[in-house]
């Protein structure tokens, strides 16, 4: 790929999703490109980058930049963090919350939604006095594309196999031929829709539980500190942030303290 | 760490070999139920056997019943790797006593990942 046309796309990803793509990353661009490329009907990248530079932001723009953030996702990623979640941040603020009968939880890059499903999962299995509440969970993702894969809670063999126990997978999801579908009752737990976390965010609910994770290490700097900052002002006094294992607020937001649960790592206001 | 792996086709042994021997099992093969058992027999400690369903003479369903009909061999990881994707088939395999399913065709790393789920030997 030519490195004016990388520098282009780098440049455009930048400002539109904060996604800081390094100079090795010239591979990555390339091979998330090349199939939009085909599927747009362009001969090749150097033609698509053309047709982006002829315009102002376009639909297709949107497309690249789509193309360009990371979806990797499995079901219950990492293990620890949903331990966490059952055994000591939930029935904790399960009561906390007796009073309200209220729980809000955000997934703030939730991709194909094997997370939010993940813990919807969790909710309805070890969590039945719930039933009864208020509880929801907000999904959101920059890509229209992924959100709406989310939605339709489709998954296909491979996407089950990875980190779903059987149980699970017997009791939650249909087979449909070559692909799972998970419950109905299951998927109206969860609230999905667009938000790009660097731009101005609709009005939302406060929130008990954020799940950010493995987002903000695509972002520059001063970015995570400007998401950290927006999430801080929704989250209740005694909420809990969670992070991926490399990420951390040390040095970005000084108002999150740092717990040790089961594990893992979270994050509470001081 | 000791694994047993028990499939009719000789290339899929090979692929699963493959897969668990870089993380420290000894592995012994058969290729269906009955040599699996008489396998067994023969070893000391077995820690990990992942086990085909559809194989002749004694197929996987048989032999994880046989398997977990034996008290002293409790501890052991049963891990079916199969076609078969059946929701009625899998609950079959789960109340026989599997303790992971892992359905063909597999990435190395859904089968490793599993492995580490279930506690299998210490990786």
């Amino acid at each position: 790929m030519d490195v004016q046309d990388f520098n282009f796309v780098r440049e455009m990803v930048r400002s539109r999703s904060a996604i800081v793509l390094e100079d090795e990353k010239n591979y990555l661009v390339e091979s998330r490109l090349q199939p939009l490329a085909r599927r747009e009907g362009f001969v090749g990248i150097a033609e698509l980058v053309t047709k982006l530079r002829s315009n102002g932001f376009s639909p297709l723009h949107g497309k690249v930049v789509e193309a360009m953030t990371t979806n990797e996702t499995s079901f219950y990623r990492d293990v620890q963090p949903f331990e966490a979640l059952r055994k000591v941040i939930l029935p904790e603020l399960i009561a906390k919350r007796t009073g309200t009968k209220q729980l809000c939880i955000w997934c703030a890059a939730s991709s194909t939604g094997q997370e939010p499903y993940s813990l919807a999962m969790l909710l309805r299995e070890h969590f039945t006095g719930l039933a009864t509440w208020d509880v929801k969970i907000l999904a959101t993702d920059l890509s229209t594309q992924v959100l709406e894969k989310a939605r339709a809670g489709c998954f296909n063999q491979i996407e089950i196999s990875r980190g779903l126990p059987p149980p699970l997978l017997l009791k939650y999801f249909d087979r449909q031929g070559p692909t799972w579908q998970i419950k109905e009752s299951i998927r109206q737990m969860i609230d999905f829709r667009p938000l790009n976390l660097i731009d101005s965010w609709p009005a939302m609910t406060t929130m008990d539980i954020v799940l950010i994770r493995n987002v903000l290490i695509y972002f520059d700097v001063q970015t995570r500190k400007t998401i950290l900052g927006k999430i801080r002002k929704l989250m209740r006094p005694d909420g809990v942030l969670f992070l991926g294992s490399a990420e951390s607020t040390v040095n970005l937001d000084d108002a999150f303290g740092r717990v040790e649960v089961e594990r893992t790592s979270v994050y509470r206001l001081r | 760490m000791n694994a047993l792996i028990i499939d009719d086709s000789r290339a899929m042994r090979r692929v699963l070999r493959r897969i668990v021997e870089p993380l420290g099992f000894a592995v012994t093969e058969a290729g269906d139920g009955r040599e699996g058992l008489s396998q067994l027999r023969a070893m000391e400690a077995v820690d990990l056997i992942l086990v085909d369903w559809n194989m002749p003479v004694m197929n996987g369903i048989e032999f994880v019943h046989a398997v977990r009909a034996d008290t002293k061999r409790r501890d052991l990881k049963l891990v079916m790797v199969t076609t078969e994707t059946e929701p009625m088939k899998m609950a079959r395999a789960l109340m026989a006593g599997v303790d992971e399913f892992v359905m063909k065709p597999f990435t190395s790393d859904i089968l490793v990942d599993k492995l580490r789920l279930i506690g299998a030997g210490t990786f």
